[in-house]
């Protein structure tokens, strides 16, 4: 059995996995990163649309600053998030995104002179000035008070991943791709690495470090339906949730993306409604501003994808046999500005649809996109439970999302908390030494080399993919946009049974070397675990705040329900533990309107003493 | 009339002792929008389990899914069925390490790739904290994003002969990424340091211009005027140091 040391293991190499890395390596540590794909190609890389930064530079960010950052962000988390992480996080933005620049990210910048943009399909004015030119520039996004995401033509992700992981191979950033964290090594106190399988031979070994880092990104495939890269299946959140001390916090705040294409789930980016793309139903008509008067189709992602279910619900949406959805249209934009500033929408209507965007509608509907919720973090990124456990990027719960993550924050997140947490993390490694107990560490090991025989060898019954089916097709028809207390608890009640049919798989194939089968056969009672944290965690919470709708609890309830869900999972249960936590200990801003999505709100003042 | 797709696709587990190299037949029909990776999860899921190919992204933007598509090296996600004949053949990307059936160790190859030609910026300046980002026309900035656009899917690696009979031969990837940062005003990297990385015959030198590898790009990098952009670059570099007082 192969043993591998290193000072920082991180677990993922998207971008918040590679920049915590470099801090560290840069820092004179040893840094492995893990990866189930070349580190190129994680899920960072489809990033389109932008991050957002309060630089203030193009003309239509004028006057911007953190501080209207941090308010933006917020209320966009409709109250929900930690403030103190936020204003770090706002405060910091603009270091991180010139630091990104420094590295190499061509960045779009700010080009002096009259320029068109449109709003709402309206074409308008805007100049921009002489003395920004050069300096890195943004635009519109939803739910922010100016233009503030900043970009790369269409590829924003991308060219900030090949930067980073450029600066990875400068720093000696050792990655070990095409490899599957599937448990922590723990003693309940301190962590001390993972149990790794090789996803080119499917051997297992065992990582072990001083620090470990969970940076993998998002869940959305446990849903049926979702934007995610088909390896966002939430492994790193399975294993902090598998030691039964570690908590994953607001599982249930899942965000819907307005944009999904139909029917593939290829999101188009929200630089489409930004640039001036507009929402039309089954009669071709605009129905967005009837909604939202002031924002449109410009209004926060989970109000714009709301609005759209709803509308759907009446009836108007385009009847195909993939099921209803609605149009986007882009034509008024113009052959230019499609194949220039949106070509990856250009190409992925064309190479994926068929459809040519400058002349044709695109169909799309809302689709699963973001995961709020994750391993729950201090603001130093420390994992609450296991000492020398760390998470960053989309993974965590840092917590500067709450319940709604707004468009361009979370590519800034990445970089943001791995600027944040990597210097937390040398601290640590400076000043803790650490032993590894080798009969922890041989349990650990054998317990999953037992769970693989199984799976080859042993009574089961279950076909792997038929049980990952279920699980889908309950959380997209029960655990979807809007939520209420009978669908849920039907959710939760399925999604048990679902359990223990995902621990009673047995294999078809023979299991050996990078066998998928095996693969999915060993992810996929966690992924059934991390379903019923969202479930459950929903049913339990009897508000609505942010993407987190409930019909039958309408309204947002500050008075008994401005907390952050905690769940725990003990060894052999079937429901995950749920506690809670105040969302913030430092209120900057009270809790108040967002100025859209409709919506009463039960202030924490009714609160009887 | 739904047609009824035969795929025959390379088989070889090499973690598997009684595994040989082989074509297997898969038969499926076509639905609507059909592209290869819906059908290969149906093949898996619904006839063979044990099939390994690789998909990321699934929307034609991460390069994980480069695989040889009737004879040419394409990206299976944005493969459409209807394009293709009713016998689909697909066999793994030649010129990188088989790791199973259609899947390749790509990742190995790019990263090595990646330092021998120091693919990072080289400067001298400190990055300081407090300061205001360089400025930088935006012209500069979407002819850099151009050449970035790259995906590192291998299918031009795959698709050049030279790449193919030398190992060390650093392909038309490698040039276009060195191209990449000799327009980069931030790269302060002098001609005789790139020509030291590509100056070679593992380099510039040793492209034949037969220029397979821009036809199979998917991401339609001109890779053609890089080649060209570079090999001129390098040409008159060599011709300085054989000519000193040309200099
Ligand atoms: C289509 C799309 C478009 C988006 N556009 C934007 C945008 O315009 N602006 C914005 O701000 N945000 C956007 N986002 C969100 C943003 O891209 C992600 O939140 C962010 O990139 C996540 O980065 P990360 O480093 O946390 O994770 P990822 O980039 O997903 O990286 C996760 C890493 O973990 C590895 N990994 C996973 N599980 C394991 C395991 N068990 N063992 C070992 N390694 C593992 C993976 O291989 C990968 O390297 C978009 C998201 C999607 C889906
Ligand atoms: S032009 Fe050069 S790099 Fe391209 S395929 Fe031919 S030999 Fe290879
Ligand atoms: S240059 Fe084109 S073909 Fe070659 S790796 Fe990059 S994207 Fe793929
Ligand atoms: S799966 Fe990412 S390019 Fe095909």
């Amino acid at each position: 059995m192969q043993i591998i040391y290193s000072d920082l293991l991180c677990i993922g190499s998207g971008l918040a996995g590679e920049r915590v890395a470099i801090e560290a390596a840069q820092a004179g540590f040893d840094a492995v990163c893990l990866s189930l794909v070349p580190p190129r190609r994680s899920h960072s890389s489809a990033a389109q649309g932008g991050m957002q930064a309060a630089l203030g530079n193009c003309i239509k960010g004028e006057g911007d600053c953190p501080d209207v950052h941090f308010l933006d962000t917020v209320k966009g988390s409709d109250w929900g998030c930690d403030q103190e992480v936020a204003r770090m996080f706002a405060d910091n933005a603009p270091v991180a995104i010139r630091q990104m620049a420094y590295w190499g990210v061509p960045w779009n910048t700010v080009v002096p002179g009259q320029s068109c943009y449109y709003k709402g399909g309206e074409k308008l004015e805007k100049e921009e000035k002489a003395d920004c030119k050069g300096l890195i520039t943004a635009r519109d996004f939803g739910g922010t008070a100016k233009w503030r995401a900043c970009y790369c033509s269409d590829g924003t992700g991308h060219a900030m991943l090949y930067a980073l992981d450029n600066v990875a191979v400068q720093s000696g950033v050792k990655v070990h791709d095409r490899t599957e964290a599937i448990s922590l090594i723990h003693d309940n106190e301190k962590c001390m690495g993972a149990v790794v399988r090789c996803l080119k031979t499917g051997e297992l070994r065992a990582y072990l470090a001083k620090a470990t880092l969970i940076a993998t990104g998002g869940f959305g495939r446990i849903y049926r339906a979702s934007t995610n890269a088909i390896i966002n299946e939430g492994g790193g959140l399975v294993i902090a949730l598998d030691t039964g001390v570690v908590p994953l916090g607001n599982m249930e705040a899942v965000q819907f993306h307005p944009t999904g294409i139909v029917p593939t789930d290829i999101l188009v980016t929200e630089g489409c409604r930004g640039d001036g793309g507009t929402l039309l139903d089954v009669n071709q008509e605009r129905f967005m501003h009837v909604y939202e008067p002031e924002k449109a189709e410009l209004a926060s992602r989970d109000v714009v994808s709301r609005r759209m279910t709803e509308h759907i619900r009446k009836d108007l949406g385009v009847k195909s046999p993939y099921g209803d959805h609605l149009w986007m249209d882009i034509r008024h934009l113009g052959e230019k500005h499609i194949t220039t500033k949106l070509r990856e929408v250009y190409e992925i209507c064309k190479n994926f649809l068929g459809i040519d965007p400058i002349h044709e509608l695109i169909p799309v509907r809302p689709t699963q996109h973001y995961s709020m919720g994750g391993v729950r973090t201090n603001k130093d990124g420390a994992a609450y439970g296991l000492k020398g456990l760390f998470s960053a990027g989309e993974a965590a719960c840092w917590d500067m999302h709450g319940f709604n993550r707004l468009g361009g924050n979370s590519l800034a997140e990445t970089v943001v908390a791995g600027m944040i947490v990597g210097e937390k993390i040398v601290e640590f490694l400076k000043e803790n030494e650490t032993g590894f107990d080798t009969g922890v560490v041989g349990s650990g090991l054998k317990k999953q080399q037992e769970r693989i025989e199984k799976l080859i060898s042993g009574e089961g019954k279950e076909e792997v993919y038929a049980v990952r089916d279920a699980m889908q097709d309950v959380l997209m028809d029960y655990v979807g946009i809007f939520r209420n207390e009978q669908d849920l608890s039907l959710a939760v009640d399925k999604l048990k049974e679902i359990h223990e049919r995902a621990n009673n798989i047995k294999l078809k194939s023979n299991g050996l070397g990078a066998n998928p089968e095996m693969a999915m056969a060993l992810r996929l009672p966690g992924m059934v675990r991390l379903a019923l944290c969202v479930a459950y965690g929903a049913l339990e919470r009897k508000e609505s705040r942010g993407s987190h709708a409930r019909e039958d609890y309408p309204e947002r309830n500050d008075r008994d329900w401005l907390v952050r869900t905690l769940a725990y999972w003990k060894e052999g249960s079937e429901l995950p533990e749920l506690k809670y936590e105040p969302a913030t200990t430092i209120v900057e801003i009270p809790p108040g309107d967002r100025g859209y999505g409709g919506g009463k709100i039960i202030s924490a003042e009714t609160k009887e003493a | 009339m739904v047609r009824k797709l035969i795929f025959s696709i390379f088989r070889y587990n090499p973690a598997d002792p009684s595994s040989r190299p082989q074509t297997k037949k898969y038969k499926l029909e076509e639905t609507e929008n059909l592209n290869l990776f819906v059908a290969l999860n149906k093949i898996r899921e619904e006839q063979d389990p044990s099939l390994q190919f690789d998909f990321c992204c699934r929307a034609g933007i991460c390069g994980a899914c480069a695989m040889v598509i009737n004879g040419r090296p394409g990206l299976a996600c944005h493969t459409k069925a209807k394009d293709l004949p009713a016998d689909i053949s697909l066999m793994p990307l030649p010129g990188f390490k088989l790791v199973g059936d259609l899947s390749v160790d790509t990742g190995t190859w790019f990263r090595s790739m990646n330092e021998k030609v120091e693919s990072w910026v080289h400067t001298d300046k400190k990055f300081d904290p407090q300061a205001e980002e360089e400025r930088m026309g935006n012209d500069v900035a979407e002819k850099i994003y151009e050449l970035e656009r790259c995906i590192e899917c291998g299918c031009c690696v795959s698709a050049c002969a030279t790449a193919q009979m030398r190992d060390d031969f650093l392909g038309a990837v490698a040039l276009n990424r060195i191209a990449r940062f000799i327009i980069d005003p931030r790269d302060k990297r002098q001609e005789k340091e790139y020509f030291e990385v590509v100056g070679t015959d593992q380099g510039i030198f040793g492209c034949m211009g037969l220029l397979g590898c821009e036809d199979v790009c998917p991401k339609h990098l001109p890779l053609q005027d890089q080649l060209a952009f570079v090999r001129r670059r390098m040409g008159i570099h060599a011709l300085k140091r054989i000519l000193p007082w040309k200099n």
